[in-house]
Order: C-alpha cells, then structure tokens, then sequence
C-alpha cells in the first residue's frame, strides 16, 4: 500500500513542478499567439520582474505597493518595446522578429544587472512552506508551497484563456498573428495589441518570477528557465493557453515518474542486453522533457492543442 | 472575353455620370532602392465608379494600391482624401476612413473560421477601447450580436453560408478569395481596393466574382479600384481604366478609349524597335 501511496506522491509532486513551468510558458504563448514569434526575451523578462520586485521589498515597500509598482514597470517596459522595436518590424518575417527578441533580451539582462546588481536575493513573500503529510499513516508528504504554486498559476491560467478566448481581443490577437498585413487593413491597431500582451506577458512574468525566486532565490540563472519552457511549448501547441498548462503538468509528471520508475527499467534493459550487471541511470528527469519533444516534433508538430497547420499547394 | 458579357446591365458603362473626386494622386513617386515602381503618376479615383488598373507585370499596379491603402509611403508627391491633402496613407487612417481591400496572394486568417474572419471586419466599427471591452460584458456582447447580423448580411450576399464555421485555411482557392471580399465588405468600405480578385479562378468563378463587385458597386455605392488581368472582365465591369507600364502612367480613359489607344497596344503587344 505504500508502494502506491509513494506513486502519488511522485506524481504530485510532478504536477506541481509542471505547473510552476507552465507559468513560465504561459508568457510565451502570450506573445506567439499575437506576434507569431517566439520571445527569446521572456525569460529574462521572469528575471527583470522577479529582481524589481525582490529590490522594492528589500526597500522595505509593503508586498502589494512593490507588486503594483513591478507591474508598472513591466507596462512601461512592454510600451518601450512597442515603442523602440516592434513597431519598426511590422511585415518583417517572423525570423526577424524573433532575432530581435534576442537584442531585447541581452539588453534586458545587462539592464537587470546594472540597475539591481547580480547577487541573489531571498524571496519571501509569505507563502506558507511547511509539509503535510496525507494517507492513514501519513505515507505522502504534500508541500503547502507547491500546492499554492500550483493554485496560483490555475488561477492565472483560468482567467487568462476566458480573456483571450472569449473577447474580441483574442480574435484581434489570432487576426494579427496570422497575418500583419491584413490585420492592418482591417484596421485592427497592431501596436495596440503588442503593448497589451507584451504587458500581460509581463505580469506572468512577474507571477513567475515571485514563485520561482521564492523557490530558488532570485538570481540570474532564473532566465534559464526559460529553457524549460520549450519542451513545454512543443507539447502544448504555441498557440495554445490550456495547451500551455496541460503541456507543463505532463511534463512536470512525466520526468518525475521517468527518472523514479523508468530510470530503473532502462538500467535494467540494458544490462540485460549488454550482459553488464549493476548499471544505474539517472538523470533521466535532466533530458526526458527534450526527447519527449522531439518525438512530438516528430508526430504531432503542431502539439496537443495548437492550431492545425494548414497549407495548400 | 465572351464570358463576361452582358454581366452590367443598362445603362452602359460610357453613359454613367459620376461625382465629384475621393481620392485623388498627385505625381505619386516610388522607388525601392534604384528600381522605380511608380513614376510620377497622378490620377484620381471619382465616387461612385468602377475603376480599373491595368497593365504588364511589374507595372507598379500593386505598389499604387499599397499606396493608397498606406502600405507604402510615396517619396514625394501627395494623396487628397477627406479633403486632407497628404503626403501618404497611413493604414489605420484608411481603414477607419472606408478604404478596404483585398489581397493578390490571399491574406486571410487562415486559422480562423471564415465567420470569425468576417468579423475582424467590423473592428473599428466597434468601440474602439479594447480594454474597456474586455471588462464591460454586458454592453459588449450586445455590440457583438449587432455585428454579427451585419456579417451575415455579408454571408448570405456573398453566398457563403455553407462555410461559415470552416476554418478559411482549408477552403479552396476561389472561396478563399471570396471570403476575402467578405472580409472587406464587412467594413462597409466607401472605396473597395481588389488586387487581382478574379486570378486563377474559372470561368463560373470569375463570372460570381464579376456579379459581386458590380452589386457592390450599384447597390451600396461602393467606389471600386480594382487591378485584373483578364482583359475581358475588366472591359466589362469597369467604368474607367488607367493603363501603367514601368511605372508611368501611360493612358486613363473608358476602356474603348483605352482599348484604341496605340500606347497601350504598344505596352501590351510589343512594339518593333528599328
């Protein structure tokens, strides 16, 4: 019986680990669903967010006044951006862009460290993280912090896809993703559409970045995360909200489940094959994500729940 | 060119009288790089008419369009519309001034459904704060309802209601191009820019899109600029035709005067260099 409830356990926690990289997909998705381009500066953008915010705390500003202040900084920055770049890229192809998000995000990240400075800060922002344990005998350890992590990031994610599902601005978004130049000449205001995501894209950042630096403390390797959000996309489909969560929450399970369960049954196949005895694996959890991606990129390139891929010859 | 005959019925194209200019270009130059695609080129576009612009590949026929709808800033000259006298469209000022067009290579959104495509249609004419629509329910969904009547006026005149949900991706070439129109037409446009709206369709195709742009052009008044190659189609629907060839202008009449005229035969036929 302990056998299963150890199995839950795993897979929970894996959940919860998928959920935190959701979050971090959520921004990408954001900004592919209205540009069409893959933002290489989210997350440095999850950086940038997490490190005002942490620096305004350290200040000694009360949590939502250092909140509310982040969040404006995150519209100021989207606006910039607007502002400086994308507006000078309408029509450009999508590569273009894309190369241009890797400019925004070194200047970011050079602009992070010249105004904060690049030590780690703890996080606290009094999310609870004690341990509960669940199961007649207390068998499975439950972390309060990963489970309001995961609240957290259900939440955002709700409201989020019923935005952009079910106002005009969603169509208007699909509209200029598709296509710039006839969004134009409907007359949909594209830069208009660029400040509101690139704004929404950046409180999920600072969403991230508050429970990711709360985890591991704000640091700069927290916009290597990003990374992680990758194969998080590719399962879930670009263009996809819910695609971007239900791709995180398999993710999160699957390595878990891998490096505990399959880690051992590979090691065992192929000392079986091999005649070598004692072989162990680990690990798995650092690659399972990228394969599991790649077989997607093989068979289903468009993800779970991405827009079909159309084309006419 | 029998295919499209007898599509305008009476009165005859030469007998129709028109209004007063709406949009008028003035020695319009245009250049990418050391290639000049518009040659100082002035003409005007009058209400009410079908207007066609033709001319060999690589005229500048596109570029002129993308001026117009602001696609591309001229380098000198000026546009007057709306009584403003500009040295270039800007594409939001166009749209929201009731100038539409189509595409040469279909631009639809190719994901969504061909209703939802009709609909980006009606963007500007509704409240234009997008965040104030995403918070206000209520008033906002009514707004929705009123527009989606519009659009399936749109539907049922374009005669697409059978692929209302499909997305436009999947729908073959001609219906592609007709959802396109739909799209336009959508914005009640006062002047209607087609680039090549009849390319690579068939006979029938052709004959529905012809039937199209003229009920559109006498039942709503729509000013038409349109640019096709089928000479027969152009001949046939439209009231006045400007003829460019390296990005001059090279005669602007009603299509007997352009059809007669020897620098169009010339454009057109070649001309024997001794």
């Amino acid at each position: 019986m302990s056998e299963f409830w150890f199995f839950l356990e795993v897979l929970l926690s894996g959940l919860f680990a998928g959920t935190m990289y959701s979050l971090v997909a959520l921004g990408f998705v954001l900004i592919f669903k209205a540009s069409g381009v893959f933002n290489f500066a989210q997350g440095t953008m999850v950086l940038f967010a997490a490190l005002c915010f942490v620096g305004f705390l350290e200040m000694g500003w009360p949590v939502a006044v250092a909140a509310i202040v982040t969040v404006g900084i995150m519209v100021a920055w989207a606006y910039s951006v607007e502002r400086l770049v994308l507006r000078h890229l309408v029509n450009q192809a999508p590569i273009i862009l894309f190369m241009a998000t890797i400019g925004i995000a070194f200047f970011l990240e050079g602009f992070a460290e010249f105004i904060w400075g690049s030590d780690v800060h703890p996080l606290n922002v009094g999310i609870p993280n004690d341990a509960w344990f669940v199961g007649p005998e207390g068998e499975m350890m439950i972390q309060q912090f990963d489970l309001a992590a995961a609240i957290i990031a259900g939440l955002l994610v709700t409201v989020l896809a019923l935005f952009f599902h079910y106002t005009r601005i969603g169509r208007a978004l699909r509209a200029v993703a598709d296509d710039h130049q006839a969004a134009l000449s409907v007359g949909i205001p594209l830069n208009q559409i660029w400040v509101i995501v690139w704004s929404v894209a950046g409180f999920v950042a600072l969403v991230a970045g508050i429970i990711w630096g709360s985890r591991l403390g704000v640091q700069f390797a927290l916009s290597i995360i990003a990374l992680k959000a990758l194969p998080v996309l590719i399962l879930g489909g670009f263009t996809s909200v819910p695609g971007a969560i239900v791709g995180g929450l398999i993710i999160g399970a699957g390595e878990k489940l891998a490096e505990i369960y399959g880690a051992p049954a590979i090691a065992e196949l192929v000392s079986y094959m091999s005649g070598i005895n004692n072989i162990s694996l680990g690990g798995v959890e650092e690659w399972f994500a990228y394969v599991l991606a790649m077989f997607f990129l093989l068979f289903r390139p468009q993800g779970l729940f991405g827009e079909r891929i159309i084309e006419r010859v | 060119m029998a295919e499209a005959e007898n599509v305008r019925a009476e009165p005859s194209a030469q007998t129709r009288v028109f209004g007063e200019p709406v949009l008028t270009l003035e020695n319009i130059e245009l250049g990418f790089g050391g290639v000049k695609a518009i040659d100082n080129v002035s003409f005007e576009v009058r209400k009410g008419e079908v207007l066609a612009i033709i001319g060999p590949n690589g005229a500048g026929k596109s570029s002129m369009l993308n001026c117009i709808n602001g696609f591309y800033k001229p380098q000198s000259g000026s546009i007057t519309f709306k009584g403003r006298k500009l040295p270039g469209m800007d594409p939001h000022f166009a749209a929201a001034n009731g100038v539409a067009r189509t595409f040469q290579n279909i631009a639809l959104f190719r994901g969504m459904s061909t209703l939802d495509n009709l609909m980006t249609g009606r963007v500007l004419k509704m409240n234009r704060n997008f965040l104030w629509q995403a918070l206000y329910w209520g008033p906002a969904q009514r707004e929705e309802i009123e527009h989606r009547a519009y659009v399936e006026k749109v539907i049922d005149f374009l005669e697409i209601q059978a692929i209302r949900r499909t997305p436009v991706g999947r729908l073959p070439y001609g219906l592609q191009k007709r959802v396109e129109l739909g799209r336009a037409l959508a914005m009640e446009p006062e002047i209607l820019l087609l680039d090549e709206p009849m390319a690579g369709m068939n006979v029938e195709e052709k004959q529905d899109m012809s039937r199209f742009v003229l009920e559109v052009n006498e039942e709503f008044g729509t000013t038409i600029v349109l640019i096709e190659h089928d000479m027969g189609v152009v001949m046939d629907i439209s009231d006045r035709v400007v003829v460019l060839d390296y990005g001059r202008k090279i005669a602007d009449g009603t299509p007997d005067e352009v059809r007669a005229n020897q620098h169009v035969i010339d454009a057109y036929l070649g001309v024997a260099h001794d």
